[in-house]
């Protein structure tokens, strides 16, 4: 068999990247959730904000290291197996990418250290300010990759000359028809996904009667914040999809599963597509539901995956069904969200069981969720990697074989393989060996020990820490 | 716009990120590469702990200068990457097991079946790290095959007899600014050990630095026109670079800690410089210049403005890192 080094190539980076999202999409959620404990201690002096703002800010570190050393590699692939698109669209890439990099940077060297490592030595008010850039950091990095992405899915104010892109103007192509959009889909997605993690946590330590007191607290917040953004997040999942018809309509029929232009468009619940054949072999659907959905009328046209010839159609099996898993993983957050309001009253939400180990099995969901809302929008736009002006075939590296895509791609995955089980091996230790009265007395480090990610956690990697004398 | 030439002020940055980063990355590499040869765990703490608080300070340099690359010069980018592809992921799979070993070592208190894997994970991946990046200062030497912009070699162009010598040399030069790194920040028999290392250490960068001298003008006329024709004064930068290691082996001799180091890092400042002026202006050999690879003005001054910003900050908690952490590390201390 030929091994395709575009299919590996994309298949390499669809692997790094997933590898990466998952720890930005939660230590930006985190982070944000570290400067309100910050500011509710400051606030109420609780002693118990505090310790929940320790055990997060730890759990925080280990993810945030794991995030930068995947981003590196990242960083590098758009060179070995994109070459053509890198030299391309330098000139709005590049740029943007660098400001990522500047940001964090600037971020890292400013206010990361005093946060790991600022309790009780810098005054509350300054700890706490550095909660808060930390947290305004990791949505400014946001935005300039979010606006790089979009950019990519709508591109706007560049112009091609000899197949370079080239900028006429930096507002347009940075703020691109579809970057609001994306952008507060992901911002949601990252709250919601940290708010799952600790509430799932917080559950946890309930279970087991660890630190009561802060974890009522963490819990009911989180189910609160849950309660509003979950539907708010479908809301603004409605919007980008209107964005994604008027911007990519095919991309959206793909998600939709609907081959021809038609008006009062059935949603399909259930469908399989063949793309072979063009059309779906069996189909279940809601009667004029995406018609409606979409266009707000019972008759309203809903464009078809026909409209594009076969060579421009994205992948529709995999878009269709990625796009329902994430819209049903929604729905079931919406619905935990909900169970958790009724189980309000007298305080079910802290002594029923079930519910909170429902809302342990649940912090997995958000990840699942964005890595199939991400194959989605990502998959949708095949073959296009600028849309409309280049396709992946145009921006695949030249000397790129197939040989040395499939060398790389399974070297990724064993290095990340190795690091992805010892970082979730160790921080699954931080949480099972967090909240203890025991852990706080062990002050470890003092001010010249080392002020990176993982110092901030004194957790050992391999012994008992409830065994170890200090 | 045409008052500034935009692309020499961008080669200048990304010249000195890289500078940077070899000086301040190639100690905590050859710290790495001497890691199995250490006398005992004792000294890899001390090893290590001496580098723990700086190293990855000194790695956002290459991140810095990869981002830069690809907004200021692109082809760089799009030819370097493809050519030396293998090496690239060698490099980046190194520094990733390398980085996490740091983390994880000084947690793994009790097994030692554990911490053995994880010195193994950071002396390969420093090794491996130091040479593949001394294969690209080799490639670079060599020139790239290109048609019209875009690299048309195979895989493995980049593995040449000259690029693994200087593959090697690099491994070799960065053992040598680990020992001298060593006699800085460590005392006792750790301190012995490294001093004993340094003369034979030195005295294989000198042959390997003999060879390459030898051979680079052979393989590349550019050079061999700018060596022996009219600009004939550069051959200063070889002189300091051979007075840099005398200075190195008489201050060993003399058992000075702070010269030794600061010595090595004027061997690779002024060898730095020497390979800088042989190419210079071009970025990538042997057909394109730095104005060439440039990419669009507006580009490049579009982050020109954030990086002029940041610079300040980042160069003011590098050296606020080294100051804090100055002095010497001792066994048992550092962090556990």
């Amino acid at each position: 068999m030929e091994l395709d080094p575009l299919l590996l190539s994309r298949l390499q980076f669809a692997f790094v990247v997933s590898f990466h999202a998952i720890f930005p999409v939660f230590t930006i959620g985190l982070a944000s959730y570290i400067a309100v404990l910050h500011a509710l201690f400051y606030k109420t002096a609780n002693p118990a904000w505090d310790r929940l703002a320790q055990l997060w800010t730890k759990v925080f570190a280990v993810a945030f290291g794991m995030g930068v050393v995947s981003g590196i590699v990242m960083s590098f692939q758009f060179g070995t197996n994109w070459s053509n698109f890198s030299q391309s669209t330098a000139n709005f890439m590049g740029p943007l990418l660098s400001y990522e990099v500047v940001t964090a940077f600037f971020l890292e060297a400013a206010f990361l250290g005093v946060l790991l490592f600022g309790r009780g030595r810098v005054p509350q008010g300054v700890h706490l300010f550095a909660a808060i850039m930390v947290a305004i950091g990791t949505f400014i990095s946001t935005f300039w990759i979010l606006s790089a992405n979009s950019w990519m899915h709508t591109p706007a104010g560049v112009e091609v000359i000899n197949g370079v892109f080239r900028v006429t103007s930096w507002t347009e192509a940075i703020f691109n028809p579809s970057f609001p959009y994306r952008l507060a889909h992901m911002a949601m997605a990252s709250f919601i996904t940290g708010g799952f993690v600790v509430a799932g946590v917080s559950a946890w330590y309930l279970l087991i009667g660890r630190d009561v007191e802060a974890n009522r607290k963490a819990l009911s917040m989180c189910l609160w914040m849950l309660l509003v953004l979950t539907p708010t997040q479908a809301l603004v999942g409605d919007f980008h999809g209107l964005n994604t018809l008027e911007y990519q309509p095919t991309k959206l029929a793909a998600m939709e599963g609907n081959w021809e232009t038609r008006e009062g468009a059935p949603f399909l619940l259930f469908a399989w597509p063949d793309q072979a054949a063009q059309q779906n072999r069996f189909e279940i659907g809601i009667p004029y539901a995406a018609s409606l959905i979409l266009t707000h009328e019972l008759h309203g046209e809903v464009p078809g995956i026909l409209e594009a010839p076969p060579e421009e159609q994205p992948p529709v099996a995999l878009v269709f069904w990625t796009f329902r898993l994430m819209v049903g993983l929604g729905f079931l957050m919406i619905a935990v969200s909900l169970v958790g309001l009724y189980l309000r009253r007298g305080g079910r939400i802290y002594h029923s069981r079930r519910f909170l180990q429902t809302l342990r099995l649940m912090s997995v969901t958000p990840f699942i969720a964005v890595l199939a809302g991400w194959i989605t929008t990502e998959s949708g736009r095949a073959p296009w990697l600028v849309y409309g002006m280049m396709t992946h075939a145009e921006g695949v590296t030249p000397s790129l074989t197939g040989g040395m895509a499939l060398f790389t791609l399974l070297g990724y995955v064993a290095v990340y393989g190795v690091i992805f089980y010892a970082g979730t091996y160790y921080l699954t230790r931080v949480i099972r060996y967090g909240m203890q009265q025991k852990e706080e007395e062990k002050l470890v480090d003092d001010f010249e020990t080392p002020k990176r990610p993982w110092s901030a956690t004194s957790t050992p990697f391999d012994d008992d820490p409830t065994k170890a004398e200090g | 716009m045409e008052m500034f030439d935009l692309s020499l002020i961008w080669a200048l940055i990304i010249g000195f990120g890289i500078m940077m980063y070899v000086l301040m990355d190639g100690f905590d590499l050859g710290l790495g590469i001497l890691f199995p040869f250490a006398p005992d765990e004792d000294a890899r703490d001390v090893m290590m702990n001496s580098v723990a608080p700086v190293w990855d300070g000194n790695e956002t340099w290459l991140v810095l200068g990869g981002a830069g690359l690809l907004a200021a010069f692109p082809l760089v980018y799009s030819v370097f990457l493809p050519a030396l592809y293998i090496g690239v992921f060698l490099m980046l799979a190194g520094l990733v097991f390398r980085g996490v070993a740091f983390e994880l070592r000084f947690k793994s208190r009790r097994d030692r079946r554990n911490r053995r894997m994880w010195n193994r994970a950071f002396s390969w991946g420093s090794a491996i790290a130091a040479f593949a990046q001394g294969a690209v200062v080799g490639k670079y030497i060599q020139g790239f095959e290109t048609q019209n912009g875009v690299f048309v070699g195979g895989a493995f162009d980049w593995l040449t007899p000259f690029s693994i010598l200087t593959g090697i040399g690099i491994m070799i030069g960065y053992a040598l600014l680990g020992t001298t790194w060593l006699i800085l920040k460590s005392e006792g028999y750790i301190q012995a050990w490294a001093y004993k290392l340094t003369p034979p250490l030195l005295v294989a960068v000198l042959v390997i630095f003999a060879i390459i001298s030898i051979w680079t003008p052979l393989v590349n006329p550019l050079v061999w026109d700018r060596w022996f024709g009219i600009i004939g004064i550069i051959w200063i930068l070889p002189a300091l670079t051979l007075l840099c290691m005398f200075v190195v082996y008489w201050s060993v001799k003399r058992r000075r800690e702070l010269m030794p180091f600061m010595a090595t890092l004027g061997m690779f400042l002024f060898t730095y410089l020497g390979l800088v002026v042989s190419k210079w202006p071009m970025i990538v050999p042997p057909d394109y210049t730095i104005w060439d690879a440039a990419s669009a003005p507006e580009s490049q001054l579009f982050l020109l403005i954030g990086v002029l910003f940041v610079l300040p900050f980042v160069l003011g908690y590098t050296f606020w890192s080294y100051w804090v952490f100055r002095g010497k590390v001792r066994v048992g201390e550092g962090y556990h």
